[in-house]
């Protein structure tokens, strides 16, 4: 039986995972992309792909997030018959109807937030970022955690 | 949904932790409690009212005054001779007043949150790389491109972020306000993107309100007179009481009626225009020289623009005033206190929810 390897000749780099990063990393930056106003005031962020994330993500990988949550806000704020139909029926029941109904914006942001968690955790978090949901900065800034790359003093083999 | 990526931490744990491990806080607390501007906040953080919220009592008090006034002293008598539904109106009328109003006064206008400490270096550090023009102790500004036309973005000081077109920060309440209008002292807030459409409906409403007692008062004044004239009967000359009340509400609803009026009306023209009052007063797109620069934000039709501004979805709407029925409280309004990151600055983050 081959003896047991150490870790340091491990050719996989270790991974990471949400609870890990969340108990051990400390922050080594973080890169903030800011908003797109290009078309408008409508809710849309940057695609360019930040210098400091060169080394941790493809530019493919991030581009397609931000194009993802481009799309979603896009389809929250739409105007269709529905967000119309919504605007009649809260103007004549001055507003109430809320109270009893969730709109169409909001089942979007909840699927923006379902979106953000599933790509940390499959995405990047094992690559040590962080993406923080833009509604917790006021839809100003997706920001981006880089954190510290735990597996200092391993070689990493690829 | 968003207290997955926090976690509380309870009194209790705190001795387990080891020590080499400093906590950024030990008592989790409300956004709303370490929110910066001078808004004040009641009910656990559902209802916010600006700092100066001094005329919102007159406002109230003036509605129900002439409301009460009306049904006191002139419903009876018009139910009896002109209609029965002369009250029904009068009520529903005065519902949607009152709940505008509250709207209007208790929701937030689109504060946008302060910068975080890092995001704003990130903004400095962007200002200093970029090689722009402007000296260093000038305003700093930003100039993009909105559907082809030039607009220019100023860097707020107080917020230490470039804000976003159509935003102005309020000095009354010291917050950026998204989509600013301006800041109303009858309704004690401002009137921004969030609570603009309850703002038209209260001015709408308050319009047909006072339309409505106005008319009805003339008409209770009129007939009276001819029912008098025709009868000679005692019995309907006013009494002192009666003529002061009614006098009362003339005079309110008179001096109302042309400035709401005049208010809806241009209102309904910004609503249609896609512009806020702040744009319209510093006269932004009328363009200079003659030349007509244009809206870069209103539609090509008008149905669209009235859409736009009163239909568009708001991010929560039930911010404010009540809790949905069935919403689980969640713990988002806790500051993000993870236990073992390594000591982080602790910043005044918030969202649109408290």
């Amino acid at each position: 039986a081959l003896p047991h390897l150490p870790a340091l000749w491990s050719n996989t780099r270790k991974t990471h995972s949400l609870q890990d990063l969340r108990q051990q990393a400390s922050i080594a930056a973080k890169v903030f992309v800011q908003r797109d106003y290009t078309t408008g005031t409508i809710c849309q962020f940057q695609t360019k792909f930040p210098s400091e994330l060169e080394t941790r993500i493809d530019k493919q990988q991030f581009e397609e997030t931000i194009r993802t949550l481009n799309n979603l806000y896009a389809e929250a704020e739409k105007l269709g018959g529905r967000s119309y139909l919504e605007g009649c029926l809260a103007c004549v029941t001055a507003y109430t109807i809320f109270l009893c109904m969730e709109t169409h914006y909001e089942k979007v942001l909840k699927k923006i937030a379902k979106y953000i968690q599933e790509q940390n955790d499959k995405i990047y978090a094992p690559r040590g970022l962080l993406l923080t949901d833009p509604i917790e900065r006021g839809l100003r800034v997706v920001e981006i955690t880089i954190f510290e790359d735990q597996s200092n003093g391993r070689i990493e083999g690829r | 949904m968003k207290g997955c990526e926090y976690q509380q931490i309870h009194l209790g744990t705190l001795s387990a932790l080891p020590h080499a491990v400093p906590i950024p806080v030990a008592v989790p607390r409300r956004k709303w409690q370490v929110f910066p501007g001078r808004n004040r906040f009641f009910c656990d953080g559902r209802i916010m009212v600006a700092k100066q919220s001094g005329v919102l009592p007159l406002t109230l008090g003036l509605i129900f005054i002439t409301v009460g006034l009306f049904f006191a002293f002139d419903c009876p008598f018009l139910m009896e001779h002109l209609s029965r539904f002369v009250p029904a109106i009068a009520a529903v009328l005065f519902l949607f007043v009152i709940i505008s109003l509250l709207r209007t006064s208790f929701t937030d206008p689109g504060i946008l949150p302060r910068a975080t400490p890092e995001e704003a270096a990130d903004v400095e550090r962007h200002i200093d790389t970029s090689g722009s023009s402007t000296y260093r102790t000038a305003p700093r500004t930003k100039e993009i491109l909105i559907n082809k036309q030039l607009v220019k973005l100023k860097y707020c000081f107080t917020c230490k972020m470039f804000r976003p077109p159509r935003t102005s920060h309020c000095s009354l309440c010291d917050n950026c306000v998204e989509r600013f209008d301006h800041h109303c002292p009858w309704v004690g807030n401002c009137v921004g993107k969030r609570n603009y459409r309850f703002f038209y409906s209260f001015l709408v409403s308050l319009s047909f309100l006072t339309a409505f007692i106005f008319g009805c008062v003339i008409t209770h004044l009129t007939l009276r007179i001819m029912i008098t004239v025709k009868f000679f009967s005692p019995l309907h000359v006013f009494g002192l009481n009666m003529a002061f009340c009614t006098a009362l509400e003339l005079v309110v609803c008179f001096f109302s009626i042309w400035s709401i009026l005049g208010l809806s009306g241009f209102h309904t023209y910004l609503v249609a225009s896609n512009l806020t009052t702040n744009e319209d007063i510093k006269g932004l797109w009328s363009g200079k020289q003659g030349e007509d620069m244009g809206n870069p934000y209103s539609y090509s039709s008008i149905f669209t623009n009235c859409c736009v501004v009163l239909c568009v979805p708001l991010g929560v709407p039930c911010d404010g005033l009540v809790s949905r029925p069935g919403c689980v409280p969640s713990p988002s309004g806790l500051m993000p206190c993870v236990t073992g990151l390594a000591p982080v600055p602790r910043d005044p983050v918030w969202d649109k929810r408290f």
